[in-house]
């Protein structure tokens, strides 16, 4: 465990030194928050009281989209150089190396997090959540970081080069597109709709709008929490198996 | 330190692996006694970097066993790990923490304490003459600062055995020469020094022992004393007159160049030997039209050793020649003999 805590400082000391990382994890949220709220929003017609409050759940999902091209650049960076060998030297293994990388990861997402909620309440958000609310809506939050962290660190030890690390988010940014996160559903094309009923990021972000609106949300957030623990399964699974594989 | 004084540094028995269809590593054989300095020397691709990756435990050898500081690799990794180090060949820190917490993480890896992990990293960068640069991010290094600072993180667990892949390649003849006084001073510690090198000279300078491996077999092995008996010290090339002459003195040659219709002969670069080499290929004074004299290269010992000229190319044999008079550029004061096996 100290392993973990030991290479999570480890992360973090180097993402605050990497400013151009920085600033595209912490900026870009928020830019593209008040693009959807200014730009767009008054074009869009929901069923919340403002626009703001609507988009909210998307923006977070966005910055972890965001986050997670960090986290796999990371990983294939240290599989390049020659740093994994003197860790695995000094008998760290590959778990408590992925364990920090994620750790990290989870921690730069909160920061990112914690900003995009600061902006959104300056604008206008006003959600209804009970403490209970709140609450759940922060796990559910956290689950999903923690799965897309670990999935990235799998594309980390996947990917030969950090460009091709860093294409994935291009695709995990992407996925909130065709879901809930910034229209409704109904206004998608017929053929859309069922994709974007059923896809993971769907269920996290009705989770997380319903909870925080203190509207009956149903089982929706056990189905987004299912989804979570489906994929972190996998990507730990495979982040072994992986990690085995590109260090022998 | 170890459970049993007096077992050997390291002993590896048939070590063999292989990567899809090459096989990089055949049969390996080596001891190594504790304190020694030893070095494992071959051209790229001889199965170098495997071998140390091998007894460094990050990878499973196909067959073979070996022990290092007396416990199995197989059966016993995390004992093994816990005395040994790895230096390989690019630099394991990262650029963007400064010297200080480089060290400070790997001593913190290393099961020390906070108050040990800083006062580890602080005795280290005085040791290896960073404490100025302690508090700079390693990106701003020099190369020969950066792998000063990586052969300290390697010894921040004070290793029994270290492994050093090739660790001055690429470094430049000052650095080098920094970088040879270090393994001096570590070896005159007691620490078993394992390092693979490309150059002659390098393992002629540091180790006790060289074992030479090429496509991943043990060519020979000893100390530089004996393995310089079993080679010459120099090569006098011949550009003989015509190709009838070069076709009679082939059978002599441990070189070939048969475009500028060159052979080297193995001599040992004194004049006598040279006189009455020239008598005794060419008795009319007609098949060589000139001759240059160099002293050996690593190719030249391989090729003595091996008896196999056809698998090494000339452009090889020319980078070799450079490096071995670059070394020799900056180390006038030394004897030239010392240098070259």
């Amino acid at each position: 465990m100290s392993d973990v805590l030991t290479l999570t400082g480890r992360s973090l000391r180097i993402s605050r030194r990497q400013i151009d990382a920085l600033i595209t994890s912490l900026a870009l949220p928020v830019l593209l928050l008040l693009i959807f709220v200014y730009f767009f929003g008054g074009a869009i017609q929901t069923d919340t009281a403002s626009y703001v409050t609507y988009v909210v759940p998307g923006v977070l999902l966005l910055c972890a989209g965001f986050g997670s091209s960090t986290t796999a650049i990371a990983v294939t960076d240290d599989l390049k150089g020659g740093i994994i060998d003197r860790f695995r030297s000094l008998d760290v293994g590959g778990a408590p190396i992925l364990a920090g990388h994620v750790l990290a990861s989870a921690a730069r997402n909160l920061a990112a997090t914690t900003l995009v909620f600061g902006i959104a309440f300056a604008i206008g958000f006003r959600p209804a959540a009970t403490a209970a609310g709140w609450l759940a809506a922060a796990a559910v939050l956290l689950a999903f970081i923690l799965a897309l962290s670990w999935l990235s660190a799998t594309v980390g030890l996947l990917a030969k080069t950090s460009e091709a690390a860093g294409g994935f988010t291009f695709f995990v940014s992407f996925l909130p597109y065709p879901s809930s996160a910034f229209v409704p559903i109904d206004t998608m094309p017929g053929w859309l709709q069922g994709f974007a009923r059923h896809q993971p990021v769907t269920h996290v972000i009705e989770s997380l709008r319903g909870l925080l609106l203190g509207e009956p949300v149903g089982a929706t957030p056990w189905i987004a929490l299912a989804w979570c623990a489906g994929i972190l399964v996998v990507s730990v699974v495979a982040a072994g198996v992986l990690f085995r594989k590109r260090t022998a | 330190m170890a459970d049993h004084p007096d077992h050997p540094a390291i002993e590896a028995t048939g070590l063999t692996k292989s990567y899809r269809d090459v096989q990089v590593l055949s049969d390996l054989n080596l001891t190594v006694p504790r304190g020694a300095v030893h070095a494992l020397l071959g051209p790229n691709g001889a199965g170098k970097t495997t071998a140390v990756r091998i007894l460094a435990t990050l990878t499973d050898p196909d067959a073979g066993t070996a022990r290092v500081a007396g416990h199995d690799i197989s059966a016993a990794r995390a004992q093994v790990r816990r005395a040994i180090s790895l230096t390989g060949q690019f630099a394991a820190i990262d650029e963007l923490q400064t010297g200080a917490e480089n060290l400070r993480m790997m001593a913190r890896l290393a099961r020390l304490s906070r108050p040990a992990a800083r006062a580890r990293a602080a005795e280290l960068l005085a040791r290896f003459d960073l404490a100025d640069a302690a508090d700079r991010m390693a990106h701003t290094y020099s190369g020969g600062m950066r792998r000063r600072l990586d052969l300290a993180a390697s010894l921040v667990g004070d290793p029994e055995v270290l492994f050093l892949d090739e660790p001055t390649t690429g470094l430049d003849p000052r650095s080098r020469q920094e970088l040879w006084s270090v393994v001096r001073e570590l070896a005159a510690r007691g620490t078993t020094v394992f390092l693979t090198t490309q150059y002659l000279e390098e393992a002629d300078q540091l180790a006790d022992r060289i074992a030479l491996l090429d496509g991943g077999k043990l060519v020979a092995e000893g100390t530089s004393d004996e393995l310089k008996r079993r080679v010459a010290g120099h090569r006098l090339d011949l550009v003989l007159a015509d190709s009838a002459a070069y076709t009679r003195l082939l059978p002599h040659a441990v070189h070939r160049s048969p475009e500028t219709r060159t052979l080297g002969i193995p001599t040992d670069g004194s004049a006598a030997h040279v006189r009455a080499l020239l008598d005794e290929l060419d008795p009319d004074r007609t098949a060589i039209e000139s001759f240059t004299l160099h002293t050996a290269t690593l190719d030249d010992v391989f090729l003595a050793l091996t008896r196999d000229g056809s698998t090494h190319s000339k452009d090889q044999d020319q980078n070799q020649n450079q490096d071995q008079d670059q070394d020799q550029d900056e180390n006038q004061d030394q004897d030239q003999d010392h240098a070259h096996v």
